[in-house]
């Protein structure tokens, strides 16, 4: 009895994992498909990453979408430490309320703040392209890297920054030399995070962008539109793989994180 | 006494409305080991932050060597504090903790070499350079945080209720090497608790707070022996604190019975309160006694009994190494000389201004 019971739960999993990665198994295996028909398996080939890599347009949108996503990293991590410092500092009512605020561009259908981040942009008329897209992709990854931040400062032992100004340490030093390397862990997790974000957005940069812009995910919806061809499938297959790199180096740094929590702790 | 080191005049702070300080005075001398104790919220954590410098007081000044510092920021002062929680950095090694005011002032890698290992030989953990502060014990973290202070040779140290995580065993062990500490290093130490056996054990003078005011100030001798009001002579120790009336001078009745004292100068048949430590209780026979009683428990408490005697409806708590049974009838004294009289505040804010006059 106990064992049919496992058994079938091991089965309910193994549904589930199925319905989640056999379309992306699907796709990895079509972009090594030598066959152009879809349905007929032509034998291995890397022929449509070369061609990919050959294509100029697809290279620039994906050097558009590495250099914004890196850009809009480095920029929400600069405002997302600035403002959990700010947060860690408040009083409970106020953080929260705060906190509330921050979250909105993360919580918002993503296709209302896009609509809404274009308004803006016309509204003030400023010439839709990178700059547009920088910004909104700033927007949307700031709560990301202060939602990665605020618990490492709740893990702070209490006193080490006024115990830091009390052996000489002026304000800034202060801060560089014993807050900072103790919530790096968060900062790092939450630029990755914002990172990830970035090259995964679609909604909103198809939204923001203007002629001649294009990230990966419009380039590919553009080409899609005028049918599907398999460097798609390899260029897909590539964004997931470094998708799921990223997502393991960010869980991996985060448990590590905790165990550092642990030792001191102990 | 020495020459007076930190002056605090007027300091008066209140937070969101709330006074914690009224017009604090306080001197502090050199190389005195002073304690500032009191109950939770009574002023004497921002007393001590104020001294470092992470409060700034709302009016009054702070002034240090004859120099007024109540603006200038902690990390240009020339005084160190070891926290609550001792607040150790817990990404740099032990080591790196130690030399943290060291490397900031510039001095050379031999000078601060030297340091790390004078001071781990101070606070006896020799070897220690390496390890990291999480992988220290309560006690050893402790050590370090003192450590991590006295190596930028402070004029005076500030300590936050630095043993209050300890345990038992070794906040007194602790105890006697904070006096060691002391005597060895000559320098001034202000200490904050709310434990009055620390305060009683460590200091030359305690400073007893209440509700932001300095309610009696001396030698641990004169606190425990001569408290001034019912609410230091509360504070430190056990008491027996009883309101009582001043017949004359050297005669004072509890209950209608009349105590031989030794104090002056209260006036005649004014209410006074006076305070009696239950090891100065002396239990004798019914018919030697002063007054008579019973006992209602006793209680075994290891180093002596506590015995309580209700004498007409009033408590008695006493201190003895022989046991009395429940039940008993029995006899009190008291010596005239262990009975202090005190004032009666005729109000609560007459009470926390007392020492103000």
């Amino acid at each position: 009895m106990k064992k049919t019971k496992r058994n079938l739960g091991n089965l309910y999993i193994a549904l589930i994992f199925i319905f989640m990665y056999a379309p992306i198994v699907m796709l990895i295996i079509q972009s090594f498909n030598a066959s152009k028909s879809r349905g007929r398996w032509g034998g291995f080939t890397t022929f449509w990453y070369q061609e990919l890599f050959q294509n100029e347009s697809i290279m620039e949108a994906f050097t558009n979408t590495i250099i914004l996503a890196i850009l809009s990293a480095a920029i929400a991590v600069v405002i997302g430490t600035a403002a959990a410092i700010a947060l860690a500092r408040m009083k409970k009512r106020p953080r929260q309320t705060w906190l509330g605020i921050t979250n909105i561009p993360m919580l918002n259908a993503d296709i209302v703040t896009g609509v809404a981040l274009m308004l803006l942009f016309t509204t003030v008329n400023v010439q839709l392209g990178f700059g547009t897209v920088l910004l909104s992709h700033v927007t949307f990854n700031i709560p990301y890297v202060i939602l990665n931040i605020m618990p490492r400062f709740r893990e702070l032992p209490p006193h080490i920054y006024e115990a830091a100004q009390d052996l000489g340490a002026g304000p800034i030093e202060a801060f560089f030399k014993v807050i900072f390397p103790e919530i790096l862990p968060g900062v790092i997790s939450g630029g990755l995070m914002a990172f990830t974000m970035s090259i995964d957005d679609f909604i909103i940069t198809y939204f923001t962008t203007g002629s001649g812009y294009n990230t990966l995910s419009t380039k590919i919806y553009a080409e899609v539109k005028l049918g599907i061809k398999p460097e798609i499938y390899a260029l897909s297959s590539i964004i997931f793989v470094t998708v799921l790199i990223l997502l393991i180096l960010l869980s991996r740094s985060g448990s590590k994180g905790r165990k550092m929590v642990k030792e001191v702790a102990l | 006494m020495s020459r007076a080191l930190i002056e605090l005049q007027h300091i008066s702070k209140s937070y969101d409305g709330k006074p914690v300080l009224d017009d604090l005075e306080l001197t502090i001398h050199e190389n005195e080991f002073v304690t500032l104790l009191g109950p939770s919220g009574c002023g004497k954590t921002t007393t001590l932050r104020i001294l470092g410098g992470f409060e700034t007081p709302d009016e009054g000044h702070v002034i240090f060597d004859g120099k007024d510092i109540t603006n200038v920021p902690p990390n240009k002062r020339q005084l160190n504090m070891v926290f609550q929680n001792y607040a150790l950095f817990p990404h740099m090694t032990i080591a790196d903790n130690i030399a943290f005011g060291l490397k900031i002032k510039r001095k050379t890698d031999k000078y601060i070499q030297d340091k790390i290992s004078y001071a781990l030989n101070l606070v006896g953990l020799q070897g220690f350079e390496k390890r990291m502060p999480g992988s220290l014990s309560g006690g050893q973290q402790q050590r370090i945080a003192i450590a991590r202070a006295i190596v930028n040779e402070p004029h005076v140290l500030l300590l936050d209720e630095p043993l209050g995580a300890l345990d038992l065993k070794l906040r007194q062990d602790m105890q006697y090497e904070l006096i060691r500490l002391k005597n060895e290093l000559g320098i001034t130490f202000v200490y904050v608790t709310h434990d009055q056996q620390e305060a009683l054990t460590m200091s030359d003078t305690i400073v007893v707070m209440n509700q932001g005011y300095i309610q009696q100030m001396g030698s641990p001798e004169t606190i425990y022996n001569e408290p001034e009001n019912a609410f230091v002579a509360d504070f430190i120790g056990d008491s027996n604190l009883f309101p009582a009336t001043f017949v004359r001078d050297e005669l004072i009745e509890i209950d209608g019975r009349p105590f031989l004292c030794v104090d002056k100068g209260f006036g005649q048949n004014t209410p006074v309160d006076i305070v009696i430590r239950p090891e100065d209780v002396i239990i004798t026979t019914p018919d030697k006694g002063t007054v008579t009683g019973v006992v209602t428990d006793l209680i075994f408490q290891g180093v002596h009994y506590e015995i309580c005697i209700d004498v007409n409806g009033r408590e008695w708590v006493c201190h003895s190494t022989e046991a009395s049974l429940v039940g008993t009838m029995v006899g009190i004294a008291v010596d005239p000389f262990n009975i202090q009289v005190m004032n009666k505040p005729e109000s609560e804010d007459e009470e926390a201004a007392a020492i103000e006059k």
